[in-house]
């Protein structure tokens, strides 16, 4: 078991060092010259832009330059913003909003999806299934984006349910509504995914021989057909994590929520490109965490996985 | 095994006296089917596939001859003093706050969201196609190289990515957007398709093609990609779905398409400004990209079903 935890921890540091190198040669490496574009149409004296490109090490080789930005990552320095603020004070700032927002998403995404896919699951072919179905292929279809304005404009502008814009505070009860915007598609998507998983173990071995040793119907439902159901879920619900970083910062900007993804969606909007790029760093970061952790879950849920290697 | 007792046992079946070339004949007046003519015929039978079909190719027909379905300009003749004016007679879905017509602007940004995901999905399942089957067949180091490489680009969520590299970008059209989501989803193709073909590479097919002398490219090109290429299939259909709608998130943000360009996603986008008076400028053209997106996801899931008879079997 802790060889596999130290096998998938070792395998990441590769692709951690890759992915934040593709991040900031993606950024660095464009053409253009960031020190001449800070001076506009009058060029300044070669020796100042020899100063600046020594202090900000832009004379060093690629490398060198990943070196520093790599060391300050790590290190917590993220940069600033435009407006000379830090990044990291920022961060400090959005990111308990959004990890509530997230943690409400999430919540409603597995709760209600596992149900309504098992329900879907045990009685496929039937009315619920039906409805189920379709329901989610349209939810499927219907981007974040548009489920966010829709909602907004009925609940918020037309029958005056909710505040359309949440307060700056977020309190936990004005992100309800974004966090289940937030939470469709994957919703659906987890009904699916559950239906799938539990109509295919419906007919496994071990359910019958669960069911044959005399089990409740409520036992074999919960215990055996359920949580080896799971197992594909948790994995998607990993995988999710990327998909609500990018949800949010549709869902934030809509909603005008100060998280992460509503300091993203404005610093995109202004042409922020530094806060961008220190922002989406950690995003991918938190990924890619976020998948680590689903691995070693997997492995804790599922024994055969543990032993194959 | 009673070893000592040979003659007594017989380990070989009675001799069966039908002559060897009747229990070969073939009928040769059946027609061959092939997996593709299998699927065929399970989609033929699908009321879905026709659904999603007949949506798609009247798409494409918007998209390519938009002046069939709308008389009106959409970017000549706006007038502000209709901005965001409710329908009437000739604009059955009102004006934008431009004073453009929703309806002519709905029609005429088809071809840019298509374009979009189009040439998206066809450079995502080119590159998948081609690294994959390479890493599947050759194995080895480069197999090593390029699924560690894949590894990389996928663990960057795809629109995060795209939202750096277009944030960047100097310019903007529909190749560099199509380019820029093809980047950070190709490991996806990929993988399907590298795991499709090291099982197809081991099959007896390729065996007794090795044993006929055909070079090992050629068995490559004629044999394993067109047995491993259905996977990839499903999975581009899905995704052309989720490239415009990606395309719809960068444009909305004001990184995607340029401003001038007349797409969905622009239109959302510049529609949010007057939500709250106007909410159906924002709303057609949302309802035609979740239109769009359904009937791709819709054909990607008959289409998966019939080109995995183990799925439909389970159905």
């Amino acid at each position: 078991m802790w060889w596999y935890f130290l096998r998938r921890v070792l395998q990441m540091i590769p692709v951690f060092f890759g992915a934040t190198l593709l991040i900031y040669f993606m950024v660095f490496a464009l053409p253009g010259d960031p020190i001449r574009a800070l001076f506009g149409d009058h060029p300044p004296a070669q020796s100042v832009i020899d100063t600046l490109r020594h202090r900000y090490h832009l004379d060093q080789p690629f490398i060198v330059q990943y070196w520093y930005y790599i060391t300050g990552l790590l290190r917590g320095d993220f940069g600033t913003t435009y407006s000379g603020q830090r990044v990291i004070d920022v961060m400090k700032q959005a990111f308990p909003i959004t990890a509530r927002l997230a943690v409400l998403a999430l919540l409603f995404e597995a709760v209600a999806g596992i149900v309504v896919g098992l329900i879907s699951g045990l009685r496929k072919g039937k009315i619920f299934d039906g409805v189920a179905l379709v329901v989610s292929l349209i939810l499927i279809s219907v981007p974040v984006l548009v489920t966010g304005f829709v909602l907004q404009f009925l609940l918020g502008v037309k029958w005056h349910v909710i505040n359309p814009s949440v307060s700056p505070g977020a309190p936990t009860q004005q992100l309800i509504l974004p966090a289940i915007v937030l939470a469709t598609v994957s919703f659906a998507y987890i009904v699916r995914l559950t239906r799938a998983s539990v109509s295919e173990n419906m007919s496994a071995d071990f359910v019958r021989t669960a069911t044959a040793k005399g089990l409740t119907r409520t036992r074999v439902v919960t215990v055996h057909i359920l949580r080896n159901s799971l197992i594909p879920v948790i994995t998607y619900l990993g995988v999710d994590i990327g998909n609500l970083m990018v949800g949010a910062i549709v869902t934030e900007g809509i909603f005008n929520i100060h998280g992460v993804g509503g300091t993203v969606y404005q610093a995109v909007t202004r042409g922020e490109g530094p806060t961008v790029v220190s922002f989406v760093a950690v995003m991918v970061l938190i990924f890619m965490a976020a998948n680590l952790l689903v691995d070693l879950l997997y492995a804790v849920l599922d024994p055969r996985i543990r032993y194959a290697k | 095994m009673p070893s000592n007792d040979m003659t007594a046992t017989h380990y070989v079946a009675p001799l069966d006296e039908t002559p060897l070339v009747a229990v070969d004949r073939v009928d040769e007046s059946a027609k061959t089917r092939s997996a593709w003519t299998d699927a065929w015929d399970s989609l033929r039978t699908s009321p879905m596939f026709w659904i999603s079909a007949v949506l798609i190719v009247l798409i494409l027909l918007v998209a390519i001859v938009p002046q069939l379905f709308t008389h009106t300009s959409p970017t000549l003749g706006c007038d502000l003093d209709f901005s965001n004016a409710s329908p009437r007679a000739g604009h059955p879905l009102g004006f934008t706050r431009q004073g453009c017509d929703v309806y002519a602007r709905v029609i005429y940004g088809t071809r840019a969201s298509l374009t979009v995901g189009i040439l998206a999905t066809v450079i995502f399942a080119l590159v998948g196609l081609i690294i994959g089957a390479v890493a599947g067949y050759y194995g080895g180091w480069l197999d090593a190289v390029v699924s560690r490489l894949g590894d990389i680009f996928f663990s960057v969520p795809s629109v995060l990515g795209a939202i750096v590299l277009m944030s960047v970008l100097p310019f903007r059209n529909a190749t560099t957007v199509a380019l820029v989501l093809a980047v950070f989803t190709w490991p996806q193709a990929a993988r399907i398709v590298r795991g499709a073909v090291v099982l197809a590479k081991n099959s007896d097919y390729v065996l007794s093609a090795k044993a006929l002398g055909v070079s090992r490219f050629k068995i490559l090109l004629r044999h394993v990609v067109p047995n491993s290429i259905a996977p990839l299939i499903v999975l581009a259909t899905v995704s052309l779905g989720s490239f415009i709608v990606a395309e719809a998130t960068l444009s909305f943000l004001g990184i995607g398409l340029p401003p001038s360009v007349m797409s969905w996603g622009n239109d959302i986008s510049q529609a949010q400004a007057s939500i709250r008076t106007a909410p159906m400028s924002l709303f057609y053209p949302a309802v035609a990209l979740s239109i769009t997106v359904l009937a791709f996801l819709m054909l990607g899931d008959v289409v998966r079903d019939a080109l995995d008879p183990k799925a439909r079997a389970n159905r």
